[in-house]
């Protein structure tokens, strides 16, 4: 059997990344890792909708949210380990991807985005009123101060958020490179023309709501431990949302390292501004690079990278 | 075995308009029919109804395939690109930003087409030879004429017993039709399809029918049993010949 190099780069980053979080010693990397991470698994999930399927969603941080609190709302329940509430998270926020789906996809562009949008101001009332899980006040976790083959907790969390993150990143390049994602990209291209050709449309963008759903509930459902104390107003930030659509715009949405380049770079770039200047600057920062990119990049880093190299080989 | 299309008094419309009423055509086994017709008197939406883009209001289309007969209202266009019928629709419909290759492979999204996916490339490309050139080219860069091989090579790509060709000549310089046309006779007796083609083109269209309909208002007007038939119909010399 032939395996391809994407898995052994894949088992090679997990190993590295463990190996990592057992000798660096500053935790402030296991941080900032993590936050760049979270947005990796975002922009990848934003994309399978938003680049692979051509539409645009504006709610990402509703997803994200859900995901949140619906650990919080079980651990408060149950108290069950870290790993089920991810995978119940991440069966919610399918479910909701897929209720999307079917309640929104017969809008087109525009009319698409601000649907989801609304969904997401939705579940933020809804959980701002929602006293079980704080409400409006939120509500505090208490973190374990010992994990087993890990030093600290934040270790294990940058882990398994590393462990995460390869696994959409996995997913998401199984959708773009199968016969799924050629039907996503002929919906992005003309969705009557992809009807006519016997392409299932409807089934189709139903897998990508419920993959980019599922993936952003995954990826909130250890925010809360992360941050230790969760409100709506952090869950449902401005950031998230903008965040995951920038990535994938800066990287390039056609192919499945796009979001991913994206993610790695405007990720960092952020964290060290937060670090160097202020935290109030990374805002600002996304804004203008994706002005810049929109204006002179408009198909990304790889677009740009591609016709870099169309141009050298017709010289 | 014989592939064949009833269609019987189908209406349809959208919304409040009326565009079809009470159609009924046959496609036998093999041949290749016109439906005439100019612009807003229903062509399209009939194709679109066979195709399951529109849903009628009422009537029947069955397509006989292999011995079974199936009635295509109430399926969806998914469902009736399985049963073997292909589109090449109007205005090509290409998918502008995939190359030529990707718009072929998305012909052969048809289950009953995959396994041969290798065999009908290779197929196709030798019946365009101007297309294996272009594979990797995105087809929103080619001309029109290029454009209108990708749609009709991207059809056959799944197979079809029934090939639906909806105004083939828009859009192209009259040479260029003339050999699309003679190209869609030639597939068909290569690949033993049955083929319905609305036109507008008279004079293009009637080189290579077995026989034809005149469609007027959404009403079949005429239905001529041979090109002749056609060809010396009064109405044809009203509204295609100027005489």
């Amino acid at each position: 059997m032939k395996i391809s190099p994407f898995w052994i780069i894949t088992v090679l980053i997990l190993i590295g990344g463990y190996l990592f979080a057992e000798w660096a010693e500053n935790q402030f990397l296991f941080f900032a890792g993590y936050v760049v991470l979270q947005s990796l698994i975002m922009a990848v999930a934003w994309n399978i909708l938003g680049g692979f399927t051509g539409y645009v969603n504006f709610g990402s941080a509703g997803f994200f949210a859900v995901g949140a609190y619906t650990a919080i709302a079980l651990h408060q329940f149950l108290e069950a380990p870290l790993i089920v509430l991810i995978i119940i998270a991440g069966v919610v926020c399918g479910l909701i991807g897929l209720g999307t789906g079917y309640l929104t996809l017969r809008l087109r562009g525009v009319y698409f985005a601000i649907a989801t949008l609304a969904m997401a101001i939705v579940f933020e009332s809804l959980i701002t009123n929602w006293e079980y899980v704080g409400g409006s006040t939120g509500a505090y976790v208490i973190t374990p101060t010992e994990v087993a083959f890990f030093d600290s907790y934040i270790e294990m969390l940058f882990v398994l958020m590393l462990f995460l993150a390869l696994v959409s990143v996995a997913v998401s390049r199984y959708l773009s490179i199968s016969r799924i994602g050629q039907g996503l990209a002929a919906i992005r291209d003309d969705e009557t023309a992809a009807e006519c050709m016997g392409v299932p449309t409807l089934r189709l963008k139903l897998i990508s709501t419920t993959v980019m759903g599922a993936m952003m509930g995954v990826c909130g459902a250890p925010f809360p431990f992360f941050v230790t104390y969760i409100n709506p107003l952090s869950a449902f930030d401005l950031l998230i949302a903008v965040n995951s659509i920038a990535m994938p715009m800066i990287g390039g949405t056609a192919v499945w390292f796009g979001p991913v380049i994206g993610a790695l770079l405007l990720g960092t770039i952020q964290q060290i501004i937060t670090v160097t200047v202020s935290s109030e600057l990374n805002i600002l920062i996304v804004g203008v690079v994706l002005v810049l990119f929109v204006a002179l990049a408009p198909r990304g880093i790889v677009g740009l990278v591609q016709d870099v190299m169309k141009k050298r080989r017709g010289k | 075995m014989a592939n064949s299309l009833t269609i019987r008094n189908v209406e349809a419309g959208y919304g409040s308009v009326r565009v079809l009423y009470g159609v009924s055509m046959d496609v036998n086994d093999g041949e290749t029919v016109v439906l005439l017709g100019s612009n807003g008197n229903g062509k399209s939406t009939l194709i679109k109804c066979i195709t399951g883009i529109v849903q009628p209001s009422g009537g029947e289309i069955l397509l006989s395939v292999d011995g079974q007969q199936v009635n295509l209202i109430g399926k969806s266009p998914e469902e009736i690109v399985d049963l073997g019928i292909a589109l090449v629709p109007e205005g090509r419909r290409l998918f502008p930003a995939l190359s030529v290759e990707e718009n072929l492979m998305l012909g052969a999204y048809r289950k009953a087409a995959r396994a041969r996916i290798e065999e009908n490339l290779e197929f196709v490309y030798t019946a365009f030879p101007r297309l294996r050139e272009r594979a990797g080219q995105l087809a929103g860069s080619m001309s029109g004429g290029e454009q209108q091989m990708v749609a009709v090579a991207r059809a056959l790509m799944s197979e079809p017993r029934v090939l639906l060709v909806d105004e083939p000549s828009v859009g192209l310089a009259p040479i260029l039709v003339s050999r699309m046309i003679a190209k869609i006779k030639e597939l068909k007796d290569e690949r033993n399809l049955t083929v319905l083609m609305a036109e507008q083109n008279f004079n293009q269209a009637i080189k290579i029918a077995d026989r034809g309909y005149i469609i007027v208002h959404g009403h079949i007007e005429f239905e001529g049993e041979s090109a002749d038939a056609l060809r010396n119909n009064e109405m044809i010399r009203e509204y295609y010949l100027g005489a």
